[in-house]
C-alpha cells in the first residue's frame, strides 16, 4: 500500500524518460490506477449480482454516517471458490455474502472468523436460520433470509392440498386421464439426480444422510446412506419412479420443471420461493403448502437453507466488518431492501413481520420449512452431493435399490475418509 | 542509428528501408519498449512486497536483456525469437511447472494456506463468549494522536453504567465525571485506519479477556484451544486434549486419529501419484475410460473431418451455383457459442420433452443407455465441429492447382483415383497438423461431456465413472467431488493425461513425416 505513490511516480518518471512525448498515454493507466484511495479505511464487501445492487444504497448509507468507504462488488460466479482463493492471497473482501453450507468448509479454510451477537440479537432472529449458521457451537454468519422447499400447486387444477404424496399422485392422476395435465409431479431429478430436490420424499421414508452427534449437530462419521433406513427409503421411492407410478421421472430436469408448471403440463411443482417469480408471471393461480410425505411415514423435511453475511477472517478491515456484519445487518430496514431484491423469507423476525403482510407466500413458506432441516454445512456433506444425485437418478429409472444405494454409501464414505 | 542499417549480414536479403520507415519504426520501438519497462515496474513492487527476491531478479534481468537487445543494432535472430520465447515461457512452461509441482503437495481445501495460518485460524475459531458474562458497549479512544497513540477501550458495563478503561495491564474502573479527561474517542473512520491493532487488542481478565466485536460492543471471550510450542502441538484449554502437528499430512492428529479440520500445505512427495496408479475408484475404471476416452476423440475428429470434407469438395465444384450461400450456411454452426449449444442439444435429448424424442416420435432414453448417450454425445461433436472441418479443407483445396487434377483426368484417372492419389496426400500436408490438435482437443473436450450428459449413464453400482465419461470429466470428479477440492491430486492426474495426450501427438506428428514426402 504505502509503496503505490512511489510506484506511480516512479513509472511515470522512468517511462516519460524513456519514450519521450510518444509514451505520455502509455502511462497513464499506471498513473490513474496508482492514484486510487489505497488507505485502509475501506470496507470491502462481495455478494452475487442481486444482493450487490440490493446492498448498494445501505452500504453507502453505512459508510457516510460513519465516514469510511464501503465499497460492493458483485461475484456472478462461483461464488464460494472465487472467495476462498482470494482470501488466501490477501486479495479478499472484507465481508462476504452467501449461503450458510459454505460455513464447514470456509471455517477449514480459515477464511470466515465466529461473530459474536447480543441475546437480544440472537433472540430477533429465527431460531432455524440461526442453528443454520451455528457450526461446532460457534455462530459464523448473521442470517438475512431463508428458504426452503414447498408444494406449489396450480389451484385451477388442484383445488385441494394433497395430505400424503399418494393423495398427490392419485389427484394426478385424474387429471391426466381427464388429459387436463400431461405429467404427475413437476420435481426436478434430471440425468444424474438432484439429492436437494429429493430429501424431503428420502426423509418422509425413513433416511438420513448423517446422524447426529449429542450436540445436536451432524456427525460425519455417522453415515446414514447405505444403511439399512437408506434402503428402506429408496425402495419406497422407487414406486414412484418411471416404473412405478411415474410421478418422478428424469425427463422433468432443473431446466423444464417450473416451465413445465407454468406450461400447465403439471398441476404440482415442488420448489422454492425463487420459483415464485415465474410463476407470478405465467399469470397461475397457485397455492403454496408443505410437501407431503408418504402416507405413514414421518414428516417430509425440505432442507432449510440460509442466505447469511460472513467476516472473512483475512479482510484487511475486520474492525468495521464486525460491525457492519453484527451491528448493521441486524437491522429490519436492510433485511426488507434485501428481501425485495429477491422474495425469500427475511431471518430477521422484525423484518418478516413487516413484510408478510404485503406478502402471503412467506408465511406459506415458513410453514412448509417447519419440519426443516437445515442443509449440512459440514465439509463433509460436498461428498454427498454428487454420488446420493446418480443413486436416485439410477433407482427412478428402475436400478435395484439396495444395490445402488449400497454402492453409493461406499463411494460416498471413501471420498469422506480421504 | 536504424538497426537495420548496421545489422550486418543478416538483413542483407532485404533492401535496406528508407529513412522516414526507420524513424517510423523508431516511434513504435521506444514506446513499446516504454511500456516493457512500465509493466516491469508496476509487477517489481508486488514482488518487492512479498519479499520474492528470486523473482524480482528474473525480471530485473529479462527486463534489462529485453531493453538491451532492442536497443542495439545486433542481434537480429534474437530479436524475432525474444517476444516468442518469452511468451511461450510465461503461458506454456510456466504454468506446466507449477501444476507439476503442484502434484507434490497436499494443495486444496483445508490445506491451502501456511501452519502459522491454520494456528491462527483454529484459536480464533475457538474463542467462544465466558458463559454468564455481559456484552459491553465500546468505545475505542486513545490518550494521544488519534492515528499514532496508544489504543485503549471505553468499556461501559450494561447493568452498572460503569465505565471502565481497559488496556493490555487489564481494566480499571474510571470515577464519574472522568471520562472525558484525557482520552480522545476514535470515530469509525479512524478506529478503521486501525482495524488490524483493535481486533488484536485483547484486555485480559480473570476468566480470559475483553475483546471487540465491532467497533461499539465488546465481549469477555477465552480461546478454547492455544498452541503450544513446547509439543508443537495444538491444546484444548478445557478438556486438556492435545492435537499433535503432524508435518506429513499437514494437520493437528489426535492420538485418536482425529484431525483438526484447519490443515496447512505440505510436500507430500509422490503419493499423489502413487494413488493415481493404486486407488481402485482412480484405476479400476481407467482402462475402460481410457478406450472411449481415444473413440470419442477419433470419432469427433474423423466424423467432422469426413463430414467438412464432403461438403468442402461438394461446395468446391463450379457447377454449384449459390456457392457463397452455402458456405455461409454450414458455417452457421461454428458462428454459435458452443456453451449454448451444447446446454440446447442436452436438451434436445430429453426423454419427454427433447425436440429429437418429439420429430421422431420415438421414445429414446437417450442418455440412459450407454450406446445411445455415446452415440449422441458423438451426433453433437459432429455437428459442433463439421463447420471447422469444412472451412479448413475449402482452404486446402483451393489451394490446390487445379492443374493436376486435370492433369491426372487427361492421362486417364478416374475420380476417385485422381482424388485418392492426387488431392488427398495433397490436402493432408496441410491437413494433418490441424487434425492432430484437433484430435488433443477433443481427447480434452471437458465440455462436450460436462454440459451435456455429465459423464451418464451412471452403472448402479458405481456412481463415480459412467459410460461417456472422458478422463478429464471422471478425473475432475474424483478431485473436485469429494470432500472439497484436491488441487494436488488433480495436478497429478493431468500430468498423466498430459503425458498420454503428448505420447499420442508426439507419435502423430512423426508420421506426418512421410506425408511430406509428397512435395519433395
Amino acid at each position: 500500500m504505502r509503496i503505490r505513490p512511489i510506484a506511480a511516480v516512479l513509472t511515470c518518471a522512468l517511462a516519460l524518460a524513456g519514450c519521450g512525448g510518444g509514451g505520455d498515454d502509455k502511462t497513464a493507466p499506471g498513473s490513474g490506477e496508482s492514484a486510487a484511495p489505497a488507505g485502509q479505511n475501506e470496507l470491502l464487501i462481495w455478494a452475487d449480482d442481486k444482493r450487490s445492487a440490493a446492498l448498494k444504497p445501505f452500504a453507502e448509507k453505512f459508510g457516510a454516517e460513519n465516514g469510511v468507504t464501503v465499497k460492493v462488488q458483485a461475484i456472478s460466479k462461483d461464488q464460494q471458490t472465487t472467495f476462498v482463493t482470494a482470501s488466501q492471497q490477501g486479495s479478499g473482501p472484507d465481508v462476504m455474502v452467501g449461503a450458510h453450507d459454505w460455513i464447514g468448509n470456509l471455517v477449514q479454510n480459515g477464511a470466515i472468523d465466529p461473530v459474536q451477537l447480543s441475546p437480544e440479537q440472537t433472540s430477533g432472529l429465527n431460531p432455524n436460520a440461526l442453528k443454520a449458521v451455528t457450526f461446532n457451537g460457534q455462530t459464523y454468519g448473521v442470517p438475512y433470509a431463508m428458504e426452503n422447499l414447498a408444494l406449489i400447486r396450480n389451484t385451477d387444477l388442484a383445488p385441494q392440498a394433497p395430505a400424503t404424496i399418494e393423495a398427490l399422485v392419485s389427484e394426478a392422476g385424474k387429471l391426466k386421464a381427464a388429459k387436463k395435465v400431461s405429467e404427475t409431479l413437476c420435481l426436478q431429478v434430471g440425468q444424474n439426480g438432484d439429492a436437494y430436490h429429493l430429501y424431503p420424499l428420502y426423509s418422509s421414508a425413513g433416511g438420513n444422510l448423517f446422524g447426529t452427534s449429542a450436540n445436536g449437530d451432524y456427525d460425519p462419521k455417522n453415515l446414514g446412506v447405505g444403511k439399512p433406513e437408506s434402503v428402506e427409503a429408496f425402495k419406497k421411492i422407487a414406486t414412484l419412479g418411471e416404473k412405478g407410478s411415474g410421478a418422478l421421472k428424469r425427463s422433468i430436469t432443473p431446466e423444464n420443471s417450473i416451465a413445465t408448471f407454468t406450461g400447465k403440463k403439471c398441476a404440482f411443482l415442488v420448489s422454492g420461493p425463487w420459483a415464485i417469480t415465474d410463476v407470478k408471471k405465467a399469470k397461475l393461480k397457485y397455492d403454496i403448502s408443505p410437501v407431503p410425505g408418504f402416507d405413514g411415514g414421518q414428516p417430509a423435511r425440505p432442507f432449510l437453507g440460509v442466505q447469511s453475511f460472513y467476516v472473512a477472517s483475512k479482510g484487511k478491515n475486520k474492525a468495521l466488518a464486525q460491525e457492519f456484519v453484527t451491528n448493521y445487518v441486524t437491522t429490519p430496514e436492510l433485511a426488507v431492501a434485501l428481501y425485495e431484491a429477491e422474495p425469500r423469507p427475511p431471518a430477521l423476525t422484525a423484518a418478516f413481520d413487516q413484510v408478510k403482510a404485503q406478502d402471503a407466500d412467506l408465511e406459506k413458506f415458513i410453514a412448509a420449512g417447519k419440519d426443516g432441516q437445515p442443509l449440512p454445512a459440514i465439509p463433509e456433506m460436498a461428498a454427498i452431493w454428487d454420488p446420493f444425485g446418480k443413486a436416485e437418478a439410477a433407482v427412478i429409472g428402475g436400478a435395484d435399490p439396495a444395490k445402488t444405494i449400497t454402492a453409493a454409501g461406499r463411494t460416498i464414505s471413501a471420498a469422506i475418509s480421504k | 542509428m536504424t538497426a537495420t542499417k548496421l545489422g550486418g549480414p543478416v538483413v542483407q536479403a532485404r533492401p535496406a528501408p528508407e529513412e522516414p520507415s526507420g524513424r517510423k519504426g523508431q516511434l513504435v520501438k521506444i514506446p513499446l519498449l516504454g511500456l516493457t519497462v512500465a509493466i516491469a515496474i508496476w509487477a517489481a513492487f508486488p514482488l518487492i512486497d512479498n519479499e520474492a527476491w528470486i523473482g524480482l531478479a528474473i525480471l530485473v534481468a529479462t527486463t534489462g536483456g529485453l531493453v538491451h537487445l532492442y536497443s542495439t543494432p545486433r542481434h537480429i535472430p534474437l530479436k524475432y525469437l525474444a517476444p516468442g520465447t518469452i511468451l511461450l515461457l510465461l503461458f506454456q512452461v510456466f504454468p506446466v511447472l507449477y501444476t507439476a509441482s503442484t502434484a507434490f503437495t497436499n494443495f486444496g481445501d483445508g490445506h491451502r494456506g501456511s501452519k502459522q495460518e491454520a494456528v491462527v485460524a483454529i484459536q480464533t475459531a475457538s474463542v467462544t463468549r465466558v458463559p454468564g458474562s455481559q456484552q459491553y458497549a465500546l468505545r475505542i479512544a486513545t490518550t494521544g494522536d488519534p492515528a499514532t497513540g496508544p489504543l485503549v477501550f471505553l468499556i461501559t458495563d450494561p447493568v452498572t453504567k460503569q465505565v471502565s478503561v481497559g488496556d493490555a495491564d487489564g481494566l480499571k474502573a474510571i470515577p464519574d465525571g472522568d471520562v472525558a479527561s484525557g482520552y480522545t474517542v476514535l470515530s469509525f473512520g479512524q478506529a478503521g485506519e486501525r482495524s488490524a491493532e483493535i481486533t488484536a487488542f485483547a484486555v485480559p481478565t480473570p476468566g480470559g479477556a475483553i475483546r471487540s466485536s465491532g467497533l461499539t460492543r465488546a465481549y469477555e471471550g477465552r480461546a478454547g484451544r492455544a498452541y503450544d510450542e513446547n509439543c508443537d502441538c495444538i491444546r484444548d484449554t478445557t478438556t486438556g486434549q492435545t492435537w499433535t502437528a503432524d508435518e506429513n499430512v499437514g494437520a493437528f492428529v489426535a492420538d485418536n486419529g482425529e484431525r483438526l479440520a484447519q490443515g496447512w500445505k505440505v510436500t507430500v512427495g509422490l503419493s499423489n501419484f502413487t494413488r493415481v496408479l493404486t486407488d481402485s475408484a482412480v484405476s479400476g475404471p481407467f482402462l475402460r475410460t481410457l478406450v472411449w476416452n481415444f473413440g470419442f476423440a477419433v470419432a469427433s475428429t474423423g466424423g467432422t473431418f469426413v463430414l467438412g470434407l464432403l461438403l468442402a469438395m461438394a461446395l468446391h465444384s463450379d457447377q454449384v451455383r449459390g456457392r457463397l450461400f452455402y458456405r455461409v450456411l454450414l458455417v452457421l454452426p461454428y458462428a454459435m457459442p458452443s456453451f449454448a449449444m451444447l446446454l440446447v442439444w442436452r436438451d434436445m435429448f430429453n426423454t419427454d420433452f427433447g425436440l429429437i424424442n418429439n420429430l421422431f416420435g420415438s421414445h429414446v432414453d437417450w442418455f440412459g443407455g450407454s450406446a445411445s448417450a455415446r452415440l449422441a454425445v458423438i451426433l453433437v461433436q459432429l455437428w459442433l465441429g463439421y463447420p471447422y472441418m469444412f472451412l479448413v479443407a475449402t482452404g486446402a483445396l483451393q489451394a490446390i492447382p487445379r492443374e493436376l487434377s486435370e492433369a491426372s483426368r487427361i492421362d486417364g484417372a478416374s475420380p476417385w483415383a485422381g482424388f485418392r492419389r492426387i488431392t488427398l496426400p495433397l490436402l493432408m500436408v496441410a491437413l494433418t497438423p490441424l487434425l492432430i490438435s484437433s484430435f488433443a482437443f477433443n481427447f480434452n473436450n471437458f465440455n462436450a461431456i460436462y454440459l451435456t450428459t455429465e459423464g451418464a449413464p451412471f452403472p448402479a453400482d458405481n456412481p463415480g465413472n459412467g459410460a461417456t465419461d472422458l478422463l478429464i470429466t471422471y478425473t475432475y470428479r474424483i478431485a473436485f467431488g469429494g470432500a472439497g477440492a484436491n488441487y494436488g491430486f488433480a495436478a497429478a492426474i493431468s500430468i498423466f493425461i498430459f503425458l498420454i495426450v503428448a505420447v499420442v501427438s508426439a507419435i502423430s506428428f512423426r508420421r506426418t513425416r512421410h506425408l511430406e514426402e509428397v512435395h519433395s
